[in-house]
């Protein structure tokens, strides 16, 4: 019995080959990056200039652009990172491992942003940098998930190993991304509840609307670009005596 | 509106410029990083290899 057809089985088969997996992320990079910048452009002009100030905030609401994007970006990237890490521990694909621990630094970047942006919103807007509600609780809680996976992984010489570990300890952390995600409705928390996610209708104007969904696309171009880039060095590194790596460095000093 | 309201903010502009330019440079920093490391190791890689020629 077979499940899934020869052609497509072969794809996957291919796509996760090292040489060939290190090459074509080398090739599709510079185009990600085109497409990141088109709408990272498009989306910081309507945001900083085209979309109307606020009402009750000023201009200081501007922040969303990015605060916003990059929250969202912790908790997609922390359950990419979980899947990716699950996915190596089962089917023990390397790949997978590297996808893994690669988001993790990316996932760090985008949560240490979201909690700096939000603390330069909250001054003007609360009158506090920070304040220990469960929104920024549970998203500082998130930065320590990322740092505890990047310093277990480390912290283990053997990456097959370093990547089982990092698995479960991601696959744990999971528990987190609901409580973040509901604390705001669970909790009488200081953060303003969701503007964007609520089903019936978001209580946000098209004109900033707009903004906010185009930097949220941008913000994932980036991961996926910044991701690609740290998962091609950390092949490298594990493949470092492999035939396809003394061959492409035989090729490089030529 | 001239560029000196537009980089005002409407009096928030020391939060909402040090909020991107935080967020622009822990970007920036992302992409480079790896790039210089992977560029370095190759160098690493291929100076062992020459030895060994």
């Amino acid at each position: 019995m077979k499940f899934i057809p020869d052609p497509v089985g072969k794809f996957f088969h291919r796509m996760a080959s090292p040489p060939h997996f290190y090459a074509l992320a080398g090739q599709m990079i510079p185009w990600l990056t085109g497409i990141f910048l088109v709408l990272l452009g498009y989306g910081l002009f309507a945001g900083l200039y085209l979309a109307p100030t606020d009402y009750q905030q000023g201009d200081s609401y501007r922040i969303i652009y990015i605060h916003v994007p990059s929250a969202w970006m912790s908790l997609f990237i922390y359950i990419v990172m979980a899947l990716a890490g699950a996915i190596g521990l089962i089917w023990r694909i390397k790949l997978a491992e590297i996808m893994a621990i690669s988001s993790a630094s990316v996932g760090a970047s985008f949560t240490f942003i979201a909690l700096v942006t939000g603390s330069l919103w909250g001054k003007p807007m609360w009158g506090t940098w920070w304040v220990w509600d469960a929104r920024l609780t549970s998203e500082l809680i998130l930065l320590f998930l990322y740092l505890g996976v990047m310093g277990l992984y480390n912290a283990i010489d053997d990456k097959r190993t370093a990547s089982k570990a990092v698995a479960i300890l991601a696959l744990v952390g999971v528990v987190n991304i609901p409580i973040i995600h509901y604390s705001v409705e669970w909790w009488n928390t200081l953060h303003q509840g969701p503007t964007v996610t609520k089903m019936d209708k978001p209580s946000i104007h098209i004109s900033m609307l707009i903004p906010l969904l185009t930097m949220a696309v941008a913000f994932k171009f980036y991961y996926v670009i910044a991701v690609l880039q740290r998962a091609r060095l950390e092949l490298l590194h594990r493949e470092r005596t492999s035939a396809w790596v003394k061959k492409l460095v035989m090729e490089q000093n030529k | 509106m001239s560029i000196a309201t537009f980089f005002a903010m409407g009096g928030y502009a020391f939060y909402v410029w040090t909020a991107y330019g935080i967020c622009f440079l822990v970007l920036v920093f992302n992409i480079l990083m790896p790039i210089r490391q992977r560029l370095s190791f190759l160098q690493e890689l291929a100076r062992k290899q020459q030895r060994q020629q």
